[in-house]
């Protein structure tokens, strides 16, 4: 992927665990969740159905649900698990500490 | 080899079922394309009926989700609608200007409502009238459900058929004042005769359906920006009404194989293979068809016409060929019976009916028989006879010498048990199960009915089968037989009862929502939906020993604040008993002003609610007001509603504000199953509204105090039950606490006191909680005593947020941390 950057986002320890933080990144609005076991996901902020804040959504390992409605995203494709909507997801990975994510140029 | 391309037309239960049928035969021989006009995936059309009455939700009904297309490799084209078919260079157009190619296509568009040309029904523009539905789609049901909801209370039915009859339940359900008007002499005249039509209507009128016959609507009145007004009616008053729901029956949607030049009658015309008359790789299948003279408008026929489409395009069993079916149909209105199946009347010499009526009890039965072969049945109001009719019926069986067998169980040929019904008895009519296919699954180890709905479909049409697909698990699994235990699991995500999961945490010592799953959910897998009711119940079990796990908690309680729905928050400061003082609301004024609060609202509890926080100026707002939470976001108690009572009121017997500011003081914060409202009057006029309260205080004379629990009057109203009778305020506080204790520790998550009351019966809760049969009240009250002496204000959060970022903006209404660019190293 030629037109994709990597992005150093923020501190791991800037994540608290299985809650979803927001973050403006190269004009994408992210929300990333932090799992147990450290690894973390990217997804986009702005829920489609009636535009939620999916960072204050409750998460497991696998899906996360929007506060609002209570529509569910899975966290590897951002495919909503009960309704037909879609969010963006992006590569995320923890390097040194850091959380860096890939995003289109 | 190079897969050949398929494209379908229409997504709907036909379209898709057969593109399930292809490929169990063939997964590998087409790359698939769909085009629906439906912003879905395919879901049971027929359960609208059911999701309109409000006994199933919309996610429910789904039957392909998105991922099964994936999975697939299907294309999906959700949303879009084809207009065009090119059949010389076999493309296909669609309105989002897309061209696709293909080299077998198969049309299955379905059907649409018609909707006669009664004057005011469209505007100017021939749109339905705001307030004017059909009855096919989910948006159709979405919208008929938001307005029947929104306050509008009178509905008018046009058209007395099957459809007709299940919107009107549903509606009638909601609320709704509900008539329904029918054209003809007879409702649902394509399955009852006269003589049945009568006996239905009286059922339904009973039920409190209003229905019309012989009713010619001839305009319905709107009124612009009001909406409709009342439906006329030939030679009679003007109904009034909110809505109109018109099932008039419907029309197989062609269009689009008209303009391609296709040959249409009623329907798009299919030979035996289900292909088009007109171009061999172009095949057409379910509402859409006509097929050797028939159209069909059930499900059952499609199953078989995918089955063979699907045999024929992949090749797999070129002979097959579709003979038309013998459909039969039940009315999906629960409390009613009613199955038909083929002739209404007699047709032709020599034909024989057997007919029995008892209107007062709403039974009627018709059997129709030609050459000792049943050919046309009607069964209301008893369904004992219908499987052994309906097999009678599907497979020409010979019948009884005694007529009356076929309308009654006589006991003298038994009805044949579940045992002796041949393996490929069809059960589920609608999804074409058999009953070797139940078995099979039951022995492949579905023991719950859920499980063998699951994998077999049986009793996911119209849902009629169920008890008899029950009957064939009792007979198959035997002893093995499970109930649908999740109906009374806590969570969704633990596979556990309350008391059994209560005992299981205190067993092994699990103070956190996370060891809780890896402890006792399968395979340790958390649930993200389960998180909050267990939180609920561990800091009720563990009090100040609880592992508090923020991401466990809902937003509301991570922030303590109700979020709203642009992600902003409502802030509710104490105000014990409703009680406030000039100073109290300088200081809300001031902060109102401060920081701009777009709206300050008195709620119905009594408190002042100051709507349009952001989350990242929730812990200032908490600091400027210096008040400590008012609890009104969380599972939790939430306040005292109290009237003026005995000190001003000229009425008052009691001290009632002192009593609710006292109560609020001692139950302040404490987490509950669900939300927990209270209130105390100061005498039996009732300012205060106690008696539709989950606990709800009455002062009466003497002294003394009524309790009332288990009343709401929310989406639910219950008047609550009269608990206990007290002589002093003390005791009012005690047995309060003990019955909010016993309710905490005993209720499902989210089970209001309206359910959890008359779920274990008022009789038993005054055995166990005044007259202490089971002596626990001690141990209640101590443990009460606990979760009180723990309370700690959570605004004071704002001094320490718990995590980091706690209290970020999880939108982006203002600046966020704006991480630079670096240069690409991508
Ligand atoms: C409320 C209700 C209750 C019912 N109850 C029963 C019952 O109890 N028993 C029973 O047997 N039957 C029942 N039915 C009937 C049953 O639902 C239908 O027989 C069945 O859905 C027909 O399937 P189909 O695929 O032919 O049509 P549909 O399910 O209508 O599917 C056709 C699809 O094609 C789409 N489409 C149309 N034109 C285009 C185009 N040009 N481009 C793209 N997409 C297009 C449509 O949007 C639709 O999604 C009920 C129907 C309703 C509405
Ligand atoms: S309930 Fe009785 S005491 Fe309370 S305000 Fe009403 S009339 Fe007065
Ligand atoms: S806004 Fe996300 S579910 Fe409604």
């Amino acid at each position: 992927m030629s037109d994709a950057i990597e992005i150093d986002v923020c501190a791991l320890g800037d994540l608290a665990i299985e809650e979803g933080r927001t973050y403006v990144v190269a004009d994408e609005q992210l929300a990333l969740f932090r799992m147990r076991d450290d690894t973390v996901h990217a997804l986009g902020a702005v829920c489609p159905h009636r535009g939620g804040p999916i960072a204050d959504g409750q998460c497991d390992e696998a899906v996360v649900w929007c506060p609002l409605h209570a529509f569910g995203y899975d966290l590897a494709t951002g495919a909503c698990v009960n309704g037909d909507f879609r969010l963006p997801r992006f590569d995320a990975r923890v390097e040194d500490g850091r959380v860096v994510v890939t995003v289109p140029e | 080899m190079e897969r050949q391309r398929l494209v379908v037309i229409g997504n709907g239960m036909a379209g898709a079922r057969t593109v399930e049928e292809i490929l169990t035969r063939a997964p590998d021989l087409f790359d698939i394309t769909m085009f629906g006009e439906e912003p879905h995936g395919n879901y049971n059309r027929i359960a609208l009926s059911h999701v309109l009455a409000g006994e199933e939700d919309f996610d429910s009904i789904f039957l392909n989700s998105l991922a099964w297309y994936a999975a697939n490799g299907i294309t999906l084209h959700a949303g879009v609608r084809a207009k065009r078919i090119d059949r010389f260079a076999k493309v296909v157009y669609a309105d989002d200007g897309s061209e696709t190619r293909y080299d077998k296509l198969i049309i299955a568009t379905g059907s649409r409502s018609f909707i006669p040309d009664i004057p005011g029904i469209r505007d100017r523009y021939s749109e339905l009238r705001s307030g004017v539905f059909g009855f096919r789609t989910i948006e159709d049901t979405r919208a008929m459900l938001e307005h029947a909801r929104g306050g509008e209370r009178r509905a008018v039915v046009i058209g007395g058929g099957l459809l007709g009859l299940e919107a009107a339940h549903g509606l009638h359900k909601q609320g709704t004042e509900v008539t329904v008007l029918q054209r003809s002499a007879t409702i649902m005249n394509q399955q009852l005769d006269a003589a049945g039509g009568e006996v239905l209507a009286g059922i339904l009128q009973n039920m409190g359906i209003r229905v019309i016959t012989n009713a010619r609507t001839v305009a319905v009145d709107y009124v612009p920006r009001v909406g409709i007004q009342a439906v006329q009616v030939e030679g009679q008053d003007p109904i009034p009404c909110d809505m109109v729901v018109v099932t008039a029956g419907i029309r197989p949607e062609t269009s689009v194989a008209l303009i391609s030049g296709f040959t249409v009658a009623r329907a798009i015309v299919v030979d035996d293979l289900m292909r088009t008359v007109d171009d061999d790789d172009v095949y057409a299948v379910g509402e859409c068809v006509q097929h050797r003279g028939e159209v069909y408008g059930l499900v059952a026929p499609l199953w078989e016409q995918g089955a063979v489409l699907a045999a024929n395009i992949t090749g797999t069993d070129p002979s097959a060929r579709y003979s038309g079916t013998k459909t039969t149909t039940k009315l999906k209105v629960a409390g009613i019976d009613l199955a038909s199946m083929g002739v209404r009347t007699p047709e032709r010499e020599g034909d024989e009916q057997m007919v029995f009526s008892e209107p007062k009890r709403g039974v009627y039965k018709s059997v129709i028989v030609r050459e000792n072969k049943v050919i046309g049945a009607t069964m209301l109001g008893d369904a004992s006879r219908v499987p052994f009719l309906t097999r009678a019926f599907d497979q020409g069986l010979d019948l009884p010498e005694t007529r009356a067998e076929l309308l009654f169980d006589l006991g003298t040929t038994p009805e044949q048990s579940v045992a002796d019904l041949p393996d490929d008895a069809q059960i589920c009519n609608c999804n074409g199960v058999t009953k070797g296919t139940i078995v099979g699954a039951v022995h492949d180890g579905c023991t719950s009915l859920g499980a063998v709905m699951d994998a077999t479909r049986a009793g996911k049409g119209c849902g009629s089968c169920k008890e008899q697909v029950c009957a064939i698990l009792a007979w198959a699994a035997g002893d093995a037989v499970t109930v649908d235990a999740s109906a009374n699991w806590y969570v969704p995500g633990v596979p556990m009862g309350k008391p059994e999961l209560m005992a299981a945490i205190r067993e092994q010592n699990l103070r956190s929502v996370s060891s809780v799953f890896a402890a006792l959910a399968p395979d340790g897998q958390p649930d993200a939906r389960s998180k909050m009711g267990l939180a609920s119940l561990l800091k009720m079990m563990w009090g100040p020993d609880y592992v508090d796990e923020r991401d466990a908690r809902f937003i509301n309680d991570r922030v303590h604040a109700n979020i709203q729905k642009d992600g902003t928050f409502s802030v509710v400061p104490q105000l014990k008993g409703g009680v406030t003082s000039p100073e109290q609301l300088r200081r809300i004024a001031d902060v109102a002003e401060k920081y701009d609060v777009p709206m300050v609202k008195l709620t119905g509890g009594q408190r002042i609610d100051l709507l349009g926080i952001r989350k990242e100026d929730l812990p200032k707002v908490w600091a400027d007001l210096d008040m400590p939470s008012g609890y009104a976001y969380g599972k939790s108690f939430r306040t005292v509603k109290t009237c003026v009572g005995q000190e001003f009121c000229r009425f008052g017997t009691g001290d009632s504000t002192s009593l609710g500011i006292d109560m609020e003081t001692r139950f302040q914060g404490l987490e509950s199953p669900a939300k927990i409202k209270l209130a105390v009057s100061g005498c039996p006029r009732n300012c205060a509204e106690s008696l539709v309260k989950d606990v709800g205080v009455v002062a009466v004379e003497g002294g003394r105090w009524e309790l009332w629990i288990g009343g709401a009057a929310g989406a639910h109203i219950r008047k609550g039950d009269l608990f206990v009778t007290v002589d002093s305020r003390e005791e009012a506080i005690l047995l309060a606490g003990r019955f909010i204790q016993y309710y905490r520790e005993n209720a499902k998550w989210l089970e209001r006191t309206y359910t959890f009351v008359p779920r274990l019966g008022l009789e038993e809760l005054q055995a166990i909680l005044v007259a202490d049969r089971d002596g626990v009240c001690a141990g209640l009250d101590e443990r009460l005593q606990e979760s009180v002496d723990n309370y700690a204000d959570p605004w004071l959060d704002r001094d320490a947020p718990a995590t980091p970022g706690q209290f970020r903006t999880a939108l982006p209404l203002v600046a966020l941390p704006l991480v630079p660019v670096r240069g690409g190293d991508a």
